[in-house]
C-alpha cells in the first residue's frame, strides 16, 4: 500500500513542477523586491512590519490560489482523459488515489511555502539586516498557513471528484472567503432564533474557519502566539482535512466514471 | 480452470431529465472464456463492447450479475495484479516519457523494484520504443502512444489481458506491428479479451469470436468452423449484357459495367445458370466459391431481427 | 501587397488611431471635470469593518497600504498649499486603525497630522484625539499614546486641565518615563507656557518618525526660540527707553549703551529688525510660521 500510496503521491507533485507551478516563485521574489524600497520611504521603522504583511499575506495567497487552480482538476480531469482507466485496472484501491492525490498537491504546496519562506527571510536579512528571536513567531505563521493549505486541498479535492472543474473552483474560492470571516458566522448564528439559530450554527462549524489560523497580524508586531493556540489548531486543521478527504472517499468509492 | 467467468453481468442507465427512463447498456452477459485462449469480442459502435470492459475493470459498476477472473472475484484488488488492460485510444500523462509512465505503472502493479528497470527496458524493445529516450509522451504520434498502451498494459507481466480496440486509428503498418504483439502474448500462453469491429484481426488472431448487439450477446462461435463451411454460394463474372434478362431469376445481385456483368448464385444452382450463360454465347471470366466468412456472421447476428444464437 | 498584408497594415493602424482618440477623448473628459472630480469620487470610504470582511483575512496588509495612503494623503495636500482640504484623512485614518489596532504609527503621526492647524495640518483637534484615545484603549500599555494626546490638547485644543490630565494617567503606567508626571503638574500648574511647549516640541522633533511632523517640529522650535529671544531684547529697549527716554533707533544704540553684546541675530543667524517702537521682530518671517507673541499679527 504504500508504495502505491507514494507513487501517487510522488507522480501528482511531479506532474504539478513540470506544470510549471512553481513559477509562481519568481513573482513572489518580484513582489518583495520591489515592496521593501517603497515601504522604506513610507515611514522609518515600518520596513519590517510592511515586508512581514507582504511575504506571510503573499505566501498565504499564493498557495490558495495553486491549491485551487491545481485542486480542481485532480480528480475529475482524470476522469475526463480517462487516465483513470489504466489506473483503477490495477490493485490501486480508489481510496489510496484519493489520498495520493491529496498528499501530492500538499506537498506540492508546502514546498513551495518552504522555498518562499527562505526567500522571504533572505530578503528579511538583506533590508533589516537582523534576525531577532521574535523572527521564530515567523516560522509559526508559515505553520498555520501550512494547516490552512491541509483544509483547502481537501475542500477542493472533495469538489473535484463530484464536480466540473468551474464549479468546483466557485464553490472552493466561496468556502475560502467564507472561512476567513471567522467570528461573523457564529455572530451571527448567536443572533438569530429557534431553527434559524441551529441551522446557522450547524453551517458555521461546518464551515472552515480561516480567521484563527491567521496570525499573520501578530507576527508582524513580533508577538508571541501560545502553544495552546498552536496545539489546537493543529488538532482542528487534521480533523477537519482527515474528515472532508474521507467525504472523498466516500463520495468517490462507489461513483460510476465515465 | 476459466479465465474469465462473466454471469447476468448487466447495466442500465438512467436516462432523460429527470432520470426516469432506463436505458440498458448491457443485457444478462453471460460469456466464459478459458485459460490461454483468445477471445475476440464483436459488434458495432455502442454495442456494449466497451461498457463490459469498464465493468470488469471496475471504472463502473453493474446493476446485476457478477463476474470472476482466475477464479476470484473480478473486483478484488489482488487479482488485478494478474490482469492488464488498454482502453480505447488511450490517454497517459503526456507530461511522462514513455520509461517515467511505465515505471509508474509498474510501481502500481506491485512490480519490485529490483525487477523494474530490466522489464522496463525490455519492454520498450519488444514494442519498438527502445530510441525513444525522455521524449514526453505529448510528442508521441498515435502509433507510438499505442504501443506504450500495450506496453503498460504487460508491464507487470499478467495472465489476462484486456484490449479495447488495440487497433483503432492506425495505420496499416501500425495495424500490422499490434497484431504480431497479439500474436506473441497468445504464443506466451496469454489469456486475451479483445475487443474489435476489424474482422479480419479478429479472424487471424482469434480462437472464438462473440458478437454484441444492443447490448446482448448474440452468438459465439468457433473462428475455425467459419473456413471449413462449405461454400453456399459462388460468384459468377461473364462477358455479354444480354444474357443477363435469361438468369436473371437465378441471379441475386447483378452488377453490369458495360459489357461486363458480376452476380451471385447459389451454389446448387450454379449448373443451370453456366448452362443458359452457354445458351446466350456469353463469355465466362470467373467463378469463384464464396465461403461463409465472419462477416456474415457478424452481420446476420446484427440484423435488426432477433435470432437464435448460433445459427449463422 | 498581398491580401494578408493589407489587413495588418490597416488593422494596425486602426488599433493606433483609435487608441490616441481614446487617449484625447478622456482627457478631454478630464479637463471638464476638473480636480475636484477624483475628490468626489473617493469621498465614498467604505467603513473600516467592510473593508475588514472583504480583505480576505489580509487584513494587516491592507491596514499598511491604507496607512500608506493616508500618508500620501497627507503630503500631497500638505506640500500643495493651494488644496488645504483634508476631509478623507480621517476616515482614512480610522479604516487603517480598524484593520490593525496595534498600529501605533498610525495612532502617534496620524493624528499630529489630524491636529495641526490648516494648512499644514487637517486641523481637527476633536478627531486627532479621539483617534488617540481609540489608540490608547487597543494599546494600554503604550503609555507614549499619553503624550500624544496631552500634546494634542495642549497644542491644539488649548485645554491645560485635559493635557495634564493626560500627562499624569501616562506617568502612572510602567515602564513610563518620569518627565511626564513632571508635564502634567508644570501643565496644571502655569497651563500654557513657552517653557513647556518648548519642551513638547522637542520631544516631539527627537522621536518622530516623520519627515514632515519632524520638520514641522522644527520650526515650531525655531518660533519659541525666536520668541524668547525677542521677549529678552524687547525687555533690553524697555530699559533703554527707561534710562534715555527714546527707544534705540539702531542696535549700536544699546551696545553702546552695554545693553547688548553685539548685533542680536535670530535662530537662523539673520540680524533681528528693531522697530522704531521699540519691538523686535525677525527679518524674514516666512522662517518663523509659528510666533505668537512677537509675529506679523502682533503690528499696530
Amino acid at each position: 500500500m504504500t508504495s502505491r500510496l507514494s507513487a501517487i503521491t510522488w507522480n501528482t507533485f511531479r506532474e504539478a513542477v513540470r506544470d510549471r507551478v512553481l513559477y509562481n516563485l519568481i513573482l513572489f521574489v518580484l513582489l518583495l523586491l520591489a515592496s521593501a524600497p517603497l515601504f522604506s520611504q513610507i515611514s522609518i521603522g515600518l520596513e519590517k512590519l510592511m515586508l512581514v504583511n507582504v511575504g506571510l499575506s503573499s505566501i498565504s495567497l499564493f498557495g490558495v490560489i495553486i491549491a485551487i487552480f491545481l485542486g480542481i482538476g485532480m480528480v475529475s480531469k482524470e476522469i475526463d482523459k480517462k487516465t483513470l482507466y489504466t489506473i483503477l485496472s490495477r490493485p490501486v484501491r480508489r481510496w489510496e488515489f484519493i489520498a495520493g492525490k491529496y498528499l501530492g498537491l500538499l506537498l506540492t504546496l508546502v514546498v513551495n511555502a518552504v522555498l518562499m519562506t527562505v526567500g522571504f527571510y533572505v530578503a528579511l536579512l538583506i533590508f533589516i539586516h537582523r534576525l531577532q528571536g521574535s523572527d521564530a513567531t515567523l516560522l509559526v505563521a508559515v505553520y498555520f498557513i501550512i494547516l490552512q493549505f491541509m483544509m483547502m486541498v481537501a475542500i477542493t479535492l472533495l469538489f473535484s471528484t463530484f464536480s466540473t472543474p468551474i464549479f468546483s473552483a466557485i464553490f472552493a474560492f466561496a468556502l475560502f472567503v467564507i472561512g476567513t470571516f471567522g467570528e461573523d458566522l457564529k455572530n451571527f448564528a448567536a443572533m438569530s432564533q429557534g431553527a434559524t439559530r441551529w441551522l446557522a450554527t450547524g453551517v458555521a462549524y461546518i464551515m472552515p474557519n480561516f480567521a484563527s489560523l491567521n496570525v499573520i497580524a501578530q507576527a508582524a508586531h513580533g508577538e508571541s502566539i501560545s502553544a495552546h493556540l498552536i496545539i489546537f489548531n493543529t488538532a482542528y486543521a487534521l480533523l477537519y482535512s482527515v474528515g472532508v478527504t474521507a467525504m472523498a472517499v466516500l463520495v468517490f468509492e462507489r461513483r460510476n466514471l465515465k | 480452470m476459466l479465465a474469465i467467468d462473466i454471469q447476468g453481468l448487466s447495466k442500465k442507465y438512467a436516462v432523460g431529465f429527470w432520470k426516469k427512463h432506463q436505458r440498458s447498456a448491457l443485457k444478462s452477459l453471460n460469456l466464459s472464456v478459458e485459460t490461454g485462449e483468445t477471445f475476440g469480442f464483436l459488434g458495432p459502435n455502442g454495442a456494449g463492447k466497451t461498457t463490459t470492459l469498464k465493468l470488469l475493470m471496475g471504472i463502473i459498476f453493474p446493476t446485476a450479475g457478477s463476474a470472476k477472473i482466475l477464479g476470484k472475484d473480478y473486483l478484488d484488488p489482488e487479482v488485478k495484479r494478474r490482469i492488464g488492460f488498454l482502453p480505447e485510444q488511450p490517454y497517459f500523462y503526456d507530461y511522462l516519457s514513455a520509461p517515467e509512465l511505465l515505471d509508474y505503472y509498474a510501481r502500481l502493479s506491485g512490480v519490485s523494484a529490483s525487477m523494474r528497470k530490466q522489464r522496463i527496458e525490455q519492454l520498450l524493445g519488444r514494442v519498438g520504443l527502445s530510441d525513444v529516450g525522455n521524449k514526453q509522451l505529448r510528442k508521441f504520434s498515435k502509433g507510438m502512444l499505442q504501443r506504450v498502451g500495450i506496453a503498460q498494459a504487460i508491464i507487470h507481466d499478467p495472465d489476462v489481458i484486456f484490449l479495447d480496440e488495440p487497433m483503432s486509428g492506425l495505420d496499416p503498418v501500425g495495424r500490422h506491428e499490434v497484431r504480431e504483439l497479439i500474436q506473441g502474448l497468445k504464443d506466451e500462453g496469454k489469456t486475451i479479451l479483445f475487443s474489435t469491429h476489424i474482422l479480419s484481426d479478429a479472424e487471424a488472431l482469434c480462437d472464438r469470436v462473440g458478437v454484441i448487439h444492443k447490448g446482448e450477446l448474440r452468438g459465439v462461435g468457433v473462428v475455425n468452423d467459419f473456413r471449413s463451411s462449405v461454400a453456399e454460394k459462388t460468384e459468377v463474372i461473364w462477358l455479354g449484357a444480354k444474357a443477363l434478362s435469361a438468369v436473371s431469376d437465378l441471379v441475386t445481385a447483378p452488377h453490369s459495367t458495360g459489357e461486363t456483368v458480376r452476380g451471385t448464385v447459389q451454389s446448387a444452382d450454379l449448373d443451370r445458370l453456366l448452362e443458359k450463360l452457354r445458351q446466350q454465347q456469353a463469355r465466362l471470366i470467373s467463378v469463384t466459391p464464396i465461403h461463409g466468412t465472419l462477416e456474415d456472421y457478424f452481420l446476420a447476428n446484427t440484423r435488426e431481427e432477433k435470432r437464435e444464437p448460433g445459427n449463422s | 501587397m498581398n491580401h494578408g498584408r493589407k489587413v495588418m497594415i490597416i488593422s494596425g493602424v486602426l488599433v493606433a488611431a483609435l487608441f490616441a482618440g481614446s487617449v484625447i477623448s478622456r482627457l478631454q473628459v478630464e479637463s471638464i471635470r476638473g480636480p475636484q472630480a477624483t475628490l468626489d469620487e473617493t469621498l465614498y470610504l467604505p467603513s473600516g469593518k467592510t473593508v475588514k470582511r472583504l480583505s480576505l483575512g489580509y487584513y494587516s496588509l491592507l491596514a499598511d497600504i491604507y496607512w500608506t495612503r493616508a500618508v500620501q494623503y497627507f503630503g500631497a495636500r500638505h506640500y500643495v498649499r493651494s488644496v488645504g482640504h483634508y476631509e478623507l484623512l480621517y476616515p482614512l485614518l480610522d479604516i487603517t486603525t480598524d484593520l490593525d489596532p496595534k498600529l501605533i504609527v498610525a495612532y502617534e503621526n496620524g493624528s499630529i497630522f489630524l491636529s495641526q492647524r490648516q494648512p499644514e495640518g487637517a486641523g481637527q483637534p476633536d478627531k486627532a484625539a479621539a483617534l488617540v484615545e481609540k489608540g490608547i484603549r487597543a494599546n494600554p500599555t503604550y503609555w507614549r499614546l499619553y503624550f500624544t494626546l496631552g500634546f494634542i490638547h495642549y497644542t491644539d485644543r488649548h485645554d491645560y486641565k485635559a493635557a495634564s490630565e493626560a500627562f499624569q494617567k501616562g506617568s502612572e503606567i510602567p515602564g513610563a518615563l518620569p518627565w511626564m508626571k513632571v508635564m502634567a503638574a508644570r501643565m496644571a500648574e502655569k497651563g500654557d507656557d513657552p517653557t513647556t511647549a518648548t519642551y513638547l516640541w522637542k520631544t516631539i522633533y527627537d522621536t518622530t518618525t516623520d519627515k514632515t511632523i519632524k520638520d514641522t517640529a522644527a520650526k515650531h522650535l525655531l518660533s519659541l526660540q525666536a520668541d524668547l529671544e525677542m521677549d529678552e531684547l524687547e525687555r533690553r529697549t524697555q530699559a533703554y527707553y527707561e534710562r534715555f527716554k527714546k527707544y534705540p533707533e539702531e542696535w549700536s544704540d544699546l551696545i553702546r549703551a552695554g545693553l547688548l553684546a553685539g548685533i542680536p541675530a535670530d535662530p537662523t543667524h539673520t540680524p533681528y529688525n528693531l522697530r522704531l517702537d521699540g519691538t523686535v521682530r525677525v527679518a524674514n518671517e516666512k522662517d518663523f510660521p509659528y510666533l505668537e507673541r512677537h509675529g506679523a499679527k502682533e503690528n499696530k
